[in-house]
């Protein structure tokens, strides 16, 4: 491999999403002027998609180290509106993943955060197959799930069975238990592509 | 004029819809918040069109969310992705059909992948092959289930025991509807109307005989922010995006909100309740909030279903004063009960908001 590839700017520019994300920019400024988390952060994606272009292997640290890559919400609202089809939520991702193969991402506030997440949706993955499942959503970390919540969680069996769901069941339907098979396969494929190597970054580099 | 102007630029993303013999790829957040809309999807599929549908036990999640909040890669998703094709294979079915947005926005987006870089499609193959042994081929077409409720409006509206229409002023329900983001904004020629001007649920209410409410924040996100509503001290950017939207749709009254995606209609739900505690702002008539539904159960309410197998009662956000409006007959001291007809209790009342016309105290 030759240095550039192995340098840092090297990896980012490997990575399929950058390369999806990232054009000439002229920035206008759109991206940011309808992000929503432009709206209610210190963060501007037209400056960063600019910045990205000609980045050094220094500054690059410094970016991935930062809490400016943990700020965008996904929704990709960018992706339709930039008019030389750059994809700031796409460079995000691309970002996101350097920042956490690399160890970077422990440097920040928000990159810490990782670890809440991790424990929360990558543990579900893992125990039920489902991303969230409602044995899992209580009311003290989610107060907004209202008293409405607290009823059906206390009640589940019975409301779930009225409304035609299988809950916990054997066979197909809505919240049934996924077999012990199907997530063996699934545990397989996380080992396969390496998100269990990702998960245990997060664990190894977070502090708790 | 401009009404026409806006239809013509629809009518330019006119996509292909299967219509029949689908496979169903069903979604955690749908079957979590709003545990009745798959059932009513399903047999407003086999009951009321007469179609084929396969619901399959060994599906598992899309890791979508995991993937938005980076926990993990590409390769993850895409190789998941893989192993429910391969299941769809084996069923002998070829029109994969989606009930979430965010993953429709991931099957989207990891087959435009495969058709621009075959040399990643090879890199999955052998990833699903090494994790299960599986081969796959891909759907011959996708689409998320609201497109198909879109394609077959009118079917059920021959059906129709009510219509979005104020019983008791004839004039036409004022309806706000929410697109979710990942539906169109990633590939706008995937969704019904593209990104800026999207027709799927906008159809669906005209067909049955609302009217859509055009307001400053329509197109705004519903602030999910993936990690940022998982992680709770980052909660507070959901609420405010969501708060940006009622704020803006306040002004024209809707009557009730219908989206095609889980997570919204929970976001736009639950953070009534929780402006209405914290800020004793309600944004409905006399201290109720906003109705807010997903597609299945409007096209349910629509046919006449019980509210109460709909699963309405798992709002937070009371939905009877839509179901006065429609002129649909009810009795409030049946919504709390269990199955058949167990007293459960019911749940507390909130401070502020106001979920019934009975005095409302928990003294
Ligand atoms: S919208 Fe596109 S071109 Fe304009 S500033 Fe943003 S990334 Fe650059
Ligand atoms: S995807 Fe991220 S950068 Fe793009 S508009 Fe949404 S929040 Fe902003």
């Amino acid at each position: 491999m030759s240095q550039e590839r192995e340098s840092l700017v090297g990896l980012l520019k490997q990575d399929v999403l950058y390369q999806e994300a990232v054009h000439a920019c002229i920035n206008c400024g759109t991206c940011t002027a309808i992000c929503p988390a432009a709206r209610f952060y210190d963060y501007d994606p037209r400056r960063l998609i600019s910045d990205i272009q000609n980045v050094n292997e220094q500054e690059l640290v410094e970016i991935l180290k930062s809490d400016i890559i943990w700020y965008c919400g996904q929704c990709l609202s960018c992706k339709t509106r930039c008019p030389r089809n750059n994809v700031p939520g796409f460079l995000i991702t691309a970002l996101r993943s350097l920042s956490q193969d690399k160890g970077y991402f422990a440097a920040s506030n928000e990159g810490n955060k990782q670890l809440t997440v991790k424990r929360i949706v990558g543990e579900n993955i893992i125990k039920y197959g489902y991303c969230v499942f409602i044995d899992e959503i209580g009311t003290e970390n989610h107060p907004e799930q209202g008293p409405v919540w607290e009823w059906y969680r206390n009640n589940a069996d019975s409301i779930l069975k009225k409304l035609g769901a299988n809950y916990k069941g054997e066979g197909p339907g809505t919240l049934r238990r996924i077999s012990k098979e199907d997530l063996d396969e699934l545990y397989n494929i996380l080992k396969e592509t390496k998100a269990l190597d990702r998960f245990d970054n997060i664990e190894r580099y977070c502090n708790d | 004029m401009i009404k026409q102007g806006k239809k013509n630029v629809w009518k330019e993303y006119q996509k292909e819809i299967p219509d029949d013999n689908y496979y169903y790829a069903r979604s955690c957040i749908r079957q979590n918040f709003f545990p009745a809309s798959e059932t009513i999807f399903l047999r407003i599929i086999r009951e009321v069109l007469g179609k084929t549908i396969y619901d399959d036990e060994h599906q598992t999640t899309c890791t979508g969310i995991a993937y938005h909040s980076d926990i993990v890669p590409f390769d993850t998703t895409m190789t998941v992705a893989a192993r429910q094709f391969s299941l769809m294979n084996i069923a002998s079915q070829k029109n994969f059909i989606i009930s979430c947005v965010t993953s429709f926005g991931i099957y989207s987006e990891v087959m435009e992948t495969w058709k621009h870089h075959p040399e990643i499609l090879e890199k999955t193959r052998e990833h699903l092959r090494n994790a299960t042994g599986r081969e796959f081929s891909s759907p011959e077409i996708i689409a998320h289930t609201s497109d198909i409720i879109f394609k077959y409006r009118e079917q059920i509206k021959e059906k129709a025991k009510f219509l979005l229409v104020n019983k008791s002023t004839g004039k036409p329900l004022r309806v706000v509807e929410h697109i979710g983001c990942h539906y169109a904004k990633i590939f706008p020629e995937k969704g019904i109307g593209g990104a800026e001007f999207p027709y799927v649920l906008a159809g669906m209410v005209e067909n049955w005989g609302g009217e859509v409410i055009d307001y400053p924040e329509r197109r705004h996100c519903c602030g999910f922010g993936f990690r940022h509503y998982i992680i709770k001290e980052n909660r507070g950017y959901s609420l405010s995006n969501t708060k940006l939207k009622f704020d803006s749709m306040e002004a024209y009254e809707p009557d009730f909100i219908i989206t095609n995606c889980p997570g919204c209609t929970f976001f736009l739900d639950r953070w009534q309740y929780v402006i209405a505690e914290m800020e004793e702002k309600t944004y409905g008539k006399d201290g109720f909030g906003i109705p807010v539904l997903t597609y299945e159960e409007v096209a349910g309410l629509v046919l006449g279903w019980d509210p109460y197998s709909l699963g309405l009662q798992l709002h937070q956000v009371s939905v009877e004063p839509l179901l006065d409006k429609m002129g649909i007959n009810y009795n409030e001291n049946d919504k709390y009960l269990g199955n058949n007809n167990e007293d459960i209790g019911r749940p507390a009342f909130p401070f502020n908001l106001k979920v019934t016309k009975n005095k409302q105290n928990d003294d």
